[in-house]
């Protein structure tokens, strides 16, 4: 290969593509500034701004309610982690049955779909319900009645019907090709799913599998409505009395504050992992040329 | 400038080296090449000696890292030049087909015609048909991609990449994904258009197509054009080891 040294007229392409660059980033800078200055200037003069700001934006209450509301954030993580753990596990195990062509699982596909049908179509607030109430009512005496116990057990039944149908629509984004490779080779089929369809699977459906994590993340405050005391409970009782809002702004910046990181995690792992499915390696995947 | 209608002039591309630290990838090492109107230029050379990144680099949809590309005498590779006008006159064939799949084959040939060319609907139509016609698929129009043969896939395509009237074809290997018996009636679509007259880019295997078709055979390795010439002189009495070599083990 020849030592390049660019000519003339490629240094004056790469300064042409500079200056497009910074125009850009000049326009980009601008639209931001402009955006901002206009919802401040809105907000700022609004009539009710100054009696807005004292009782949403108040940094004494805030300082004063936060462990309170973390508190009840402590319990938000615990239903949110639990329920994440089952709810893959469990969605995943459910996905391979559902997909799954074995004579032997035939009932077990069929509950699953009437599994699936029934919790992906009841509204979260309703399961959550019935759980909370009609379970106790059965007297069960190994069963746990505690609010918390319940509202994640309605929880975890509805986003595992979620996540069984996401990642139900990975496998069945797997080419066949793919099956009748690892079958040629001689694994089983068993084999097949775990080694090669399962791992394809689950990296193209990294995308809505995080966004129902995060989804998941945030309904874990419902099990409020069954007295247990989360974030948003918590910011409520603080609220009652002297009706300064800060708390619920206080509850969702901590729910932010879980939430992004969760998301740009997400991102990254799977930039790392290089898992863009099949169009890895492909150069320029993604870019529109 | 010279009177061609495609000129390249020192054209480079390189890629990043794979693993770190590693050099450059470079795939085109400095390429002259010109085309004037109704020849057939063919490109020949091993896998990997840079045909499919020297038509994508004519095609605009690889940035050059430096050397002219010149559509009648306009340095199209220029960044402040209008790159899709430049893309609108040229068509390029593909590999793997690359028709759209959620679109029947009609509607795969008419949508640059309505979305870049500005034709109405009926027109479109009308001309779609009769490039479908042509390419021997009128009865197929109502049919997705993926329910003809590869044959016909490439036809269809063929006929997206003709319908608009391009000023230059080019064809990246439009025979390589295709079972041999269905290479001939691709092959015979292409020998039917050089002797229209049009003006065509291809990189093939296909030596004996190549022999046929050709005006001008270029044999590119690692990059550069290696030896160039007319069939006879490339094909049958190469010069240089490397393309006798070649040649050889294509036999």
């Amino acid at each position: 290969m020849t030592d390049w040294q660019p000519s003339a007229r490629a240094r004056e392409r790469q300064a042409f593509r500079r200056a497009q660059h910074r125009r850009a980033l000049a326009v980009a800078t601008v639209a931001t500034v402009v955006v901002v200055a206009a919802v401040a200037y809105v907000v700022a003069t609004a009539p009710g701004w100054e009696r807005a700001r004292t009782a949403f934006f108040s940094p004494e209450r805030a300082v004063e309610v936060l462990p309170e509301v973390a508190e009840g954030l402590w319990l938000n993580l615990r239903v949110w982690v639990v329920a994440s753990v089952v709810g893959l596990v469990v969605g995943l195990l459910l996905a391979v049955v559902r997909t799954s062509r074995l004579p032997a699982l035939f009932p077990l596909r069929v509950l699953t779909v009437l599994y699936v049908d029934v919790f992906r179509g009841v509204p979260v607030l309703l399961v959550l319900l019935l759980a909370g109430f009609g379970l106790p009512a059965l007297r069960l005496e190994w069963l746990p009645v505690s609010a918390a116990f319940l509202g994640g057990l309605a929880i975890v039944l509805t986003y595992t019907a979620y996540l069984a149908e996401i990642f139900r629509a990975g496998i069945e984004s797997v080419h066949p090709s793919q099956v009748a490779a690892a079958r040629s080779l001689g694994l089983t089929r068993g084999q097949t799913v775990r080694r090669v369809v399962l791992p394809q699977a689950v990296r193209n459906v990294t995308a809505p599998t995080a966004s129902t994590l995060v989804s998941l993340q945030k309904d874990s405050g419902l099990i409020s409505i069954l007295g247990a005391v989360d974030a948003i409970r918590a910011a409520q009782i603080a609220t009652t009395g002297d009706y300064n809002f800060t708390p619920y702004v206080v509850a969702g910046v901590l729910f932010l504050l879980l939430s992004i990181p969760l998301t740009r995690l997400v991102d990254a792992w799977s930039a790392r992992q290089g898992w863009r499915g099949r169009l890895r390696g492909v150069s320029g995947a993604g870019v529109i040329r | 400038m010279s009177d061609a209608l495609l000129s390249l002039r020192g054209v480079r591309k390189s890629y990043p080296g794979t693993g770190r630290g590693a050099p450059r990838k470079v795939v085109l090492d400095g390429i002259d090449l010109d085309v004037t109107e109704h020849e057939c230029v063919v490109v020949v050379g091993s896998s990997g000696s840079g045909k499919s990144t020297l038509l994508r680099a004519i095609d605009l949809l690889e940035e050059v890292d430096d050397g002219q590309v010149l559509l009648d005498g306009v340095d199209v590779a220029d960044p402040w030049v209008d790159a899709d006008a430049a893309r609108a006159r040229m068509s390029m064939v593909f590999q793997q087909y690359n028709l759209f799949p959620h679109l029947r084959v009609l509607d795969n040939v008419t949508l640059a015609l309505r979305l870049v060319h500005g034709r109405g609907r009926a027109a479109a139509v009308a001309a779609g048909r009769e490039m479908l016609e042509k390419v021997g698929l009128a009865h197929k129009e109502r049919s997705y991609p993926d329910e003809l043969s590869g044959g016909e896939q490439q036809r269809a395509a063929i006929a997206r990449a003709l319908v608009s009237g391009p000023e230059l074809l080019l064809l990246d290997e439009v025979t390589s994904a295709l079972d041999p018996e269905l290479v001939g009636e691709v092959l015979d679509l292409l020998v039917a258009l050089r002797d229209e007259g049009t003006t065509m880019v291809v990189a093939t295997h296909e030596m004996s197509f190549a022999r046929d078709v050709a005006d001008e055979v270029v044999f590119l390795h690692q990059g550069r054009v290696h030896e160039r010439g007319t069939p006879t002189q490339v094909l049958d009495d190469p010069q240089r080891e490397r393309t006798q070599e070649f040649l050889r083990r294509l036999r």
